[in-house]
């Protein structure tokens, strides 16, 4: 992995594109999975972070101009983001309930630093069940999400979805499909992340970094 | 058609509750992305102003309602279904702002009756106005008491005492 790998940037449907002209997907490929456990200072990084963050963060939040751009998209694309969190809401949220950032893993910590520091949420995918460039467009009928027991959910057509030539990766601001996920046999780490109206270039740059640096320190 | 009339799109009403105004427009096919971006773009206003509503209430320790359900997303929405999001934010807004006056009307109050305490504690004999009323965290009340017990009492010695904090837990 690179700590300077420089970030990609994906695809967006073109009718998805005139309508939502600042949504972006940015790829950044981060190599092979990082050691499972945490280096204590990344440990150390989330307990101080956690130390930092209280009650009165949390509803202050909604009102830094991060946080704020995509609740507003949440908004906009026809989610709740009280109901459905943003990704820093639900962090900010799993801090007050569990006391802590709980330390789960090297790429989880790397993921929940990045999106805690920036406010601009990180995935993690398998890069080696990904066919070709990530991209963001509306699921067409008939496409199916797989579920890590076998079965399928079905995707309605017109949700935003992450995907790649093959089909749907992840619905917008969901979790990776289990196929994608990555796991014990994964090789490749792909990240991504989602920038939304309101989000400078720097800020998906920093997320990147941070995740990276946390993951694969020099 | 006859003559001298046109087909007409359809009629969109773009109320923008930040600047009070009215935009009564016909939209026509390729109107209508323009239309959903003003509508977007009242959406983050409103989002902007109800996050300001929600973080003042948190600050006085009051609360506010905020909760506006989704149009089961994630996905574009249309016209309609950003009116209804942008409807719901400007109602709850308003039930906000609602909130937040009576919440400010009542602080005034209880602190115009601490001041008139303060002023003639004569006048208002053992009249309490609890630190939550005023906005001040804690469990502290203010009371107007005689000093010295009875002989205050008698002799018209009356003072408002700040009560010291929560009640121990039991």
């Amino acid at each position: 992995m690179s700590a300077g790998a420089a970030p990609e940037r994906g695809w967006v449907d073109a009718e998805l594109a005139q309508e939502l002209p600042e949504l972006a997907l940015w790829t950044v490929t981060a190599g092979e999975p990082p050691a499972r456990r945490s280096p204590p200072e990344v440990r150390e990084r989330l307990g101080m972070l956690a130390s930092r963050f209280r009650g009165a963060d949390a509803v202050e939040l909604r009102r830094r101009p991060v946080p704020h751009a995509y609740r507003v998209f949440f908004r906009q694309i026809g989610l709740d983001p009280d109901e459905q969190r943003t990704p820093v809401e639900e962090a900010a949220m799993r801090r007050l309930m569990h006391g802590g950032f709980e330390s789960r893993g090297a790429l989880e910590d790397a993921l929940l630093l990045a999106v805690v520091e920036t406010g601009v949420p990180v995935w993690a995918l398998d890069d080696g069940s990904l066919d070709g460039p990530l991209g963001i467009r509306g699921a067409r009928a008939g496409e199916q999400r797989p579920r890590a027991d076998g079965f399928a959910d079905d995707l309605p057509a017109g949700r935003l979805v992450v995907a790649d030539a093959a089909g749907p990766v992840a619905v917008l601001f969901g979790e990776p499909d289990a196929r994608h996920a990555v796991t014990r046999a994964t090789t490749r780490i792909r990240l991504f992340t989602l920038q939304v109206a309101g989000v400078p270039d720097v800020h998906v740059e920093e997320a990147f970094w941070t995740a990276l640096d946390a993951a694969w320190p020099r | 058609m006859r003559p001298g009339r046109a087909r007409l799109g359809r009629v969109v009403v773009l109320i923008d509750p930040y600047r009070q105004d009215l935009t009564l427009g016909l939209v026509t096919e390729p109107d209508e992305r323009a239309a959903r971006r003003t509508l977007r773009d009242q959406i983050a206003r409103l989002e902007a102003q109800l996050a300001e509503c929600v973080t003042t209430a948190f600050s006085t320790r009051g609360e506010v309602p905020f909760q506006v359900s989704g149009v089961h997303g994630p996905r574009v929405l249309g016209i309609a279904e950003l009116e209804r999001v942008r409807d719901d934010l400007a109602a709850r807004l308003g039930d906000a702002r609602r909130e937040l006056t009576a919440h400010g009307l009542a602080q005034e109050r209880a602190r115009v009756r601490l001041e008139r305490m303060l002023l003639a504690p004569g006048r208002h004999k053992f009249a309490r106005v609890a630190a939550a009323e005023i906005g001040d965290g804690g469990c502290g009340v203010y009371q107007v008491r005689p000093r010295l017990g009875i002989i205050g009492m008698l002799a018209g010695w009356w003072h408002v005492k700040l009560s010291s904090g929560c009640p121990l837990a039991t």
